[in-house]
């Protein structure tokens, strides 16, 4: 009997069902230079306005009115709309807040950390992605902006000189928080326009209208590709590849700060920086499958955007949901483990206080269900793996509300325990920044490349000339081997 | 392929990233200097029912700050003095005088002089003139050289920076009880320090008054409830 290997497993298990056109390898077969170009420059500048993007449009401002209101009622009346209290002072905002930052935090991964491990597959999601990372610090930054209560002295976050001869105070996380999150932006943005560059070249180039031209001939300031602008732009991306790389980690760390200093039973843990982190990319990657999905069907991108990419994006939850799922159950371990009454009383009432609901919905959307992505078949069901991003969504927000909210409905002193209920305002704003994120990902859509086309063409030139050779994979082989017919063990492109 | 700008544009372009990169820090200076000075209405003579001179009371007359101020020793307020005071003088010299005519009306009606305030601090600070003027915070550390002053008008900000300025450092301000009143002090009117041979320097003397005055130390006089109750 011949000895078993993962390898012959992998190979016995029933093949995929997925439709025809869709394909493993990073780019669908008989993509060219040209091809790659012409299909993402389309979208932008011959593509119609379908019906079905302005309907989603109107949708999006529908929403985005939604948040205009709930904003200019914060303004004008004060955060008492809001469901918030003495004791737990940290409602909606803060939940949102993290849950939106956290979610930017694929986009970098992917944009960075993945550039710098030559992880080839990252190419055609990383335009999208780092989009989706501005977008949703904007809505954090909407959360925070609204949280400070004198909205016309909010400037006063940053260390400017002023009349008061005054400073921040430096020694507080929520300060070193205001320089983590406006690092995050403004490195955030520069990545993704530094990258945009190139592709701005090309649609000026392919643009018609003397207008439209000279639109994206100002974007791309000046771009010829020159090999001297090649030679620097290369530069200028890898540096700031490497310094996004840090701020991966170093963002929600700083965030998870803003609760570990404090005392507050179920915040005061060790486990934050790293359990907020893996949660962090748990919402993120769960918010690329969720864009990803419709994406590729409505621009028919299937053979850029592949299967293998979902399925990468769907791996990584399983792991990151791993490392969750550790912080969860190390919560409850030092509450027992500390001996102190509060932290052990913070345990039980997580689970079975008056948000018990909460805390079970949460152990059930990012323990149980992400277990189902270890079923290759439920990884490459387009339905089922769009389901389980959505619900990892609402179990990385319920996440939030468990750490923030339940905690602080009881801290160490009984009498100040009090519960909390969102009022409409608090909804109104969650809901509005779904309007503000999505108006501006559709307008993106349509105006810039939602996928990296210099990048692609870089990656379709090595795959023509250098992938068929080097690991027997492409057209030369066209069903032969595992790469044919199992990605998982195909060899990355190193 | 037509070229899409004009040769120009280099040059736009060149000076738009460096006007953006001095213009917007330089604005923020701008706009900080202006409302240090003419955003505090420093330096601007504030109109008044009588034209009063202080320049004239205090430096022709000699007349003490506290004959007029009579509660800056022990009240949170200087005192603004009352119509009797004024025709204490003035029912004797100027008496007819048309400059004094609100002055003699208000001695008649009863009804005080409407002056208007010249240094109008935020109502969420607590300033107590008996504390600072019997600490050795000199009248014309906060109010300049009053005694020239034809009209009287603001010569700081009185910017919480301003306030802190001293509160951070009181020996850089500080003078002996007995030179409160003097205007135009200087350190070295404190005589000779023994511990040098030398005529006292403001730091020097500063310490020694810190100590002698017991003022507290910079924690608690930077403390927010110092100031805002």
């Amino acid at each position: 009997m011949a000895v078993i290997t993962p390898r012959e497993i992998s190979r016995r298990l029933p093949s995929p069902v997925v439709d025809a056109d869709e394909t493993f390898d990073v780019v669908g077969k008989g993509n060219t230079l040209a091809t790659v170009t012409q299909k993402v420059s389309d979208a932008v500048l011959r593509d119609r306005l379908r019906p079905g993007w302005v309907a989603f449009l109107l949708f999006a401002l529908l929403l985005l009115g939604v948040m205009a209101v709930a904003v200019v009622g914060i303004v004008v009346m004060g955060v008492g709309l809001w469901g918030i209290n003495n004791s737990v002072g940290w409602g909606f905002d803060i939940i949102n807040f993290v849950w939106w930052i956290g979610i930017g935090h694929a986009g970098t991964l992917i944009s960075a950390i993945l550039l710098l491990v030559h992880q080839n597959w990252r190419t055609s999601i990383n335009r999208f992605a780092e989009a989706m990372t501005i977008f949703a610090v904007f809505c954090a930054g909407l959360f925070v902006l609204s949280h400070v209560g004198r909205h016309q002295y909010a400037y006063w976050l940053f260390p400017l000189p002023n009349s008061m001869g005054m400073w921040p105070q430096f020694r507080s996380p929520l300060e070193w928080d205001v320089f983590a999150v406006s690092t995050y932006a403004t490195v955030s943005i520069l990545f993704w326009y530094v990258g945009l560059i190139p592709d701005l070249a090309t649609l000026r180039d392919r643009a018609v209208r003397p207008l439209v031209k000279k639109a994206y001939g100002i974007a791309s300031l000046g771009w010829r590709g020159s090999n001297q602008h090649w030679h620097r732009y290369m530069a200028v991306y890898l540096i700031l590849a490497g310094i996004s790389t840090p701020l991966v980690l170093s963002v929600h760390s700083t965030i998870s700060f803003d609760f570990a200093f404090s005392q507050v039973p179920g915040w005061h843990a060790t486990v934050f920086p790293p359990y907020f982190v893996a949660g962090a990319l748990v919402g993120g990657f769960a918010m690329v499958l969720i864009l990803a999905i419709p994406l590729r069907e409505i621009f028919n991108l299937k053979d850029l955007i592949t299967m293998r990419h979902l399925e990468n994006c769907a791996k990584i939850l399983v792991c990151t949901t791993i490392f969750v799922s550790y912080g969860y159950a190390m919560e409850a371990w030092t509450a027992y483990y500390s001996g102190s009454i509060d932290e052990r009383f913070m345990a039980w009432n997580r689970a079975f206080g008056p948000y018990g609901w909460s805390y079970w919905s949460l152990l059930f959307c990012n323990m149980v269900m992400p277990q189902l992505l270890w079923f290759r078949k439920i990884r490459t069901n387009l339905v089922w793996l769009y389901f389980i991003s959505v619900v990892l969504s609402i179990g990385m927000w319920l996440e939030r509300w468990v750490i923030i909210v339940v905690s602080l409905t009881r801290t160490m002193l009984p009498s100040t325990w009090h519960g909390y209920t969102p009022t409409g305002w608090d909804w109104a704003q969650y809901i509005g920044t779904f309007g503000l994120f999505l108006t501006c990902f559709l307008l993106f859509c349509r105006v810039l490349p939602v996928i990296a086309m210099a990048e692609m063409r870089e990656l379709v030139h090595h795959e023509m000339h250098h992938g068929a050779h080097a690991h027997g994979h492409g057209d030369a082989e066209p069903n032969g081997g595992f790469s044919g017919s199992d990605p998982s063990v195909t060899p990355a492109h190193a | 392929m037509a070229q899409l700008f004009h040769p120009s544009s280099n040059t736009i372009a060149k000076v738009s990233i460096v006007s953006g990169v001095l213009g917007i820090p330089g604005l923020i200076g701008v706009g900080y200097a202006i409302n240090m000075t003419y955003g505090y209405q420093v330096y601007k003579p504030i109109e008044q029912p009588v034209q009063f001179s202080h320049k004239h009371h205090v430096l022709d007359d000699g007349i003490d700050c506290r004959y007029c101020h009579t509660a800056v020793e022990k009240s949170t307020s200087a005192g603004m003095p009352d119509t009797h005071t004024c025709m204490s003088c003035h029912s004797q010299i100027w008496s007819d005088s048309p400059e004094l005519a609100p002055v003699r009306a208000s001695y008649i009606s009863g009804q005080p002089i409407n002056w208007n305030r010249v240094h109008d601090l935020p109502d969420f600070v607590f300033f107590n003139h008996s504390t600072h003027v019997n600490k050795g915070v000199g009248c014309e550390t906060c109010h300049g050289r009053i005694d020239q002053a034809p009209l009287a008008m603001k010569v700081h900000t009185m910017s919480m920076q301003w306030c802190l300025d001293c509160h951070r450092h009181p020996e850089k301000f500080l003078r002996p009880k007995e030179a409160v009143w003097t205007m135009g002090w200087k350190a070295s009117d404190a005589g000779v320090n023994p511990d040098t041979g030398k005529p006292f320097t403001q730091i020097e003397l500063g310490r020694k008054l810190v100590k002698n005055y017991k003022i507290a130390h910079e924690r608690y006089l930077t403390d927010c409830y110092t100031c805002h109750h």
